[in-house]
């Protein structure tokens, strides 16, 4: 036991001491939250749009108040034409023109109905259709409110309700992603390489040469970097709570053990990737493209899986960050309990069973 | 039983189109409490065979054993009492002195304190500098820390792959007098190098060349071996005066030697080198030198490339 933790002293001095990677490592799941929460968010806000007003009667004139007030949109110019429009389109200043019937409200007041047409830029087809839909919405909000009060015969009503994320807010869906990221990162390529850089720099060799067993030079590798990752959970998680407003609405401590268990599984990861190479390099690399993109690209995170090709899909399955991004999405956004992610908890489970036993098996009790 | 035995080793490295044969069947005993050189040049299969012995390598044939524990089978006993310092500076370089000691104390069950007797003459040169990192330290104070790193844990046999290479002259010095007064407190010590003229301060040496050990004998006896007459010449054209040395009838082997030309003279070859030194109308020096290490070391391979 002693031996033991002098070996997850020394690791400590490793890290502490080499200040750049400590502050990459504490300092990357900030930067990274700050990044999606502000900045590259896929939410649609201030769009620029153009209004033709053939009618400019009352209800128009409404209409128009409110989509300038949203946040969503913007109102650039009013138009006088179709031509002003393709203009304003080439320009490419503005996403989004609504034009108006002449003779709107009398429309509406005599034939009970009336038409407004979107006209969208679906050269970014997801803008295109966030925008239409949320114009939608105003429009048919404004004509709920026109009919109160007045019999209408025969009317179907959609009433949208945004389950636990009733703003539509992007950073519902990144914060688990990025806890899967970043975990990935730290957990995953960090163990590669500092095993590897003992291998490397001959220190291993002299390890090998002395009464520590090979379980316990890796484990005692593993338990720093596992101290780190709950630093940088509990990091991400206060962020998203207090800076993002994100709320927790599951058990803390399910996603606290999942978190865990998801760490662990990340670094019996690295220390696999670690057993069968030899230089730094090789294990980055391994860990980067062979670990880090398929967890943005197959955890769902970025892009949905169901949109996938099956091949992709069963692909997605090997991944262990796609699981993990599920259980952190039903227990801190849903509110699930452990009822509900006991099927990916299990499936994480083996995962960390199956790559320890890997890990074990391929560490090398010689050089060669 | 000595304290190491190596009986018919074998080590190839590669695949087996491009098979490289790195020791072919070395066999020698080390005595308990013996200086043991392994002297060859670079690639002679020294550091292989270091790894064999320290169990970090598996031999493709033949056994070896130390202190009566098999290399393959005990191997966890022998890495519990052997000490091993690899050629290359392997401490951790962003760990302070005196905590790259304490590490490798702990790692090997003791403390600093138990076994400071042993390590004191060492560790006391660069305790004055405890707190600085390995990796700033100079080439000899690596070698010492490496050292006593290797020694804390008392270990039974001592590993000390090319402890020499790339350290001063004096460093180098003062690093073979601490050898021989580890082996005083008994400690069986292997130590490779590459310099023929550390040869002399081994109890025995073996001469390795190309994986094969030439020679194993106390270092007089290696040069008694010679049995040969040894002339060192020197005249103002180096080069011409060798090529004159290596034609000449009554000489074995001529080769460059510091500032002199070493001549292996045939029996009564005297006369005809006195004479070609006179036909090149220079100035010139010649005297009768003992052989050393390096001279018997020369004999060996031109015997073994003359087989």
């Amino acid at each position: 036991m002693k031996q033991f933790i002098a070996f997850v002293k020394k690791e400590f001095y490793h890290i502490i001491r080499d200040k750049r990677t400590l502050f990459i490592l504490l300092g990357m799941p900030v930067v990274q939250i700050i990044i999606f929460g502000f900045a590259l968010t896929n939410e649609v806000k201030n769009s620029q749009i153009v209004i033709l007003d053939n009618a400019k009667d009352a209800a128009s004139a409404q209409l128009i108040t409110e989509l300038g007030s949203s946040r969503y949109f913007d109102i650039k110019q009013n138009v006088y034409s179709y031509k002003d429009i393709e203009a304003a389109f080439r320009a490419g200043h503005i996403r989004m023109a609504v034009v108006f019937p002449p003779h709107l409200d009398e429309d509406l007041k005599h034939f009970n109905k009336a038409q407004i047409q979107l006209v969208a830029d679906a050269s970014d087809p997801n803008v295109a259709t966030t925008l239409t839909t949320y114009a939608g919405a105003i429009i048919q909000d404004f004509n709920k409110r026109y009919n109160q009060g007045r019999q209408l015969p025969y009317t179907i009503q959609t009433e949208v309700r945004m389950l636990y994320n009733p703003q539509g807010k992007g950073a519902y869906s990144f914060v688990p992603g990025v806890m899967a990221m970043v975990l990935m990162l730290v957990c995953t390529m960090m163990t590669a390489i500092t095993i590897v850089r003992e291998k490397e720099t001959g220190t291993m060799e002299v390890m090998l040469v002395s009464p520590m067993k090979p379980i316990r030079i890796i484990l005692a590798k593993a338990v720093p970097y596992l101290l780190l990752s709950l630093v940088n959970i509990t990091s991400i998680l206060l962020l998203s709570v207090y800076v993002l407003e994100v709320p927790i609405n599951g058990s803390l401590a399910l996603l606290g053990f999942e978190s865990i268990l998801f760490t662990l599984t990340c670094l019996a990861l690295g220390l696999l990737i670690s057993a069968a190479t030899d230089s730094q390099q090789t294990a980055m690399f391994i860990s980067l493209t062979g670990m880090f993109l398929p967890t943005i690209m197959l955890s769902g995170f970025m892009f949905p899986i169901e949109n996938m090709p099956v091949p992709m899909q069963v692909v997605s399955n090997a991944v262990p960050a796609k699981w993990y991004y599920m259980i952190v999405r039903d227990v801190m956004i849903k509110g699930a309990g452990l009822g509900a992610v006991w099927k990916q908890t299990l499936i994480l489970t083996g995962m960390l069973v199956f790559l320890l036993a890997m890990a074990l098996k391929k560490f090398k009790i010689r050089l060669a | 039983m000595g304290a190491v035995t190596v009986d018919n080793i074998v080590k190839f490295y590669g695949k087996k189109e491009a098979r490289v044969t790195a020791l072919q069947g070395l066999s020698f005993d080390v005595q308990k409490g013996e200086l043991f050189g392994l002297i060859g040049p670079d690639g002679a299969g020294k550091t292989s065979l270091f790894r064999i012995l320290t169990t970090l390598l598996l031999a493709d044939a033949g056994t070896a054993s130390v202190d009566g524990f098999d290399v393959v089978k005990d191997y966890k006993a022998i890495r519990n009492r052997v000490g091993y310092m690899p050629g290359r500076f392997s401490l951790y370089q962003d760990l302070s002195v005196r905590e790259n000691l304490e590490f490798f104390a702990t790692i090997f069950n003791t403390t600093i304190e138990e076994n400071y007797e042993l390590v004191k003459d060492i560790y006391s040169q660069i305790e004055p500098f405890r707190d600085r990192k390995a990796g700033k330290l100079s080439g000899g104070m690596k070698q010492k820390l490496a050292l006593s790193c290797a020694l804390i844990h008392r270990p039974s046999v001592l590993f000390l792959d090319e402890p020499t290479t790339g350290v001063d002259a004096v460093s180098r010095k003062e690093f073979w007098e601490m050898l021989a007064h580890l082996k005083q407190q008994g400690i069986t010590i292997l130590v490779s190098t590459p310099y023929m003229d550390e040869a002399a301060r081994c109890d025995r040496v073996a001469l390795m060349q190309e994986g094969k050990i030439m020679s194993v004998n106390t270092p007089a006896g290696i040069v008694n071996e010679f049995g040969r007459p040894l002339l060192a010449v020197k005249n103002t054209n180096m080069l011409q005066l060798l090529q004159a040395m290596k034609s000449c009838e009554g000489v074995e082997d001529a080769y460059p030697f510091g500032e002199y030309h070493h001549v292996v003279l045939k029996p009564g070859g005297e006369a005809a080198v006195k004479t070609i030194l006179e036909q090149m109308k220079m100035p010139y020096e010649q005297h009768p030198v003992t052989p050393d290490v390096e001279d018997c070391f020369m004999a060996l391979m031109r015997n073994k490339d003359g087989q």
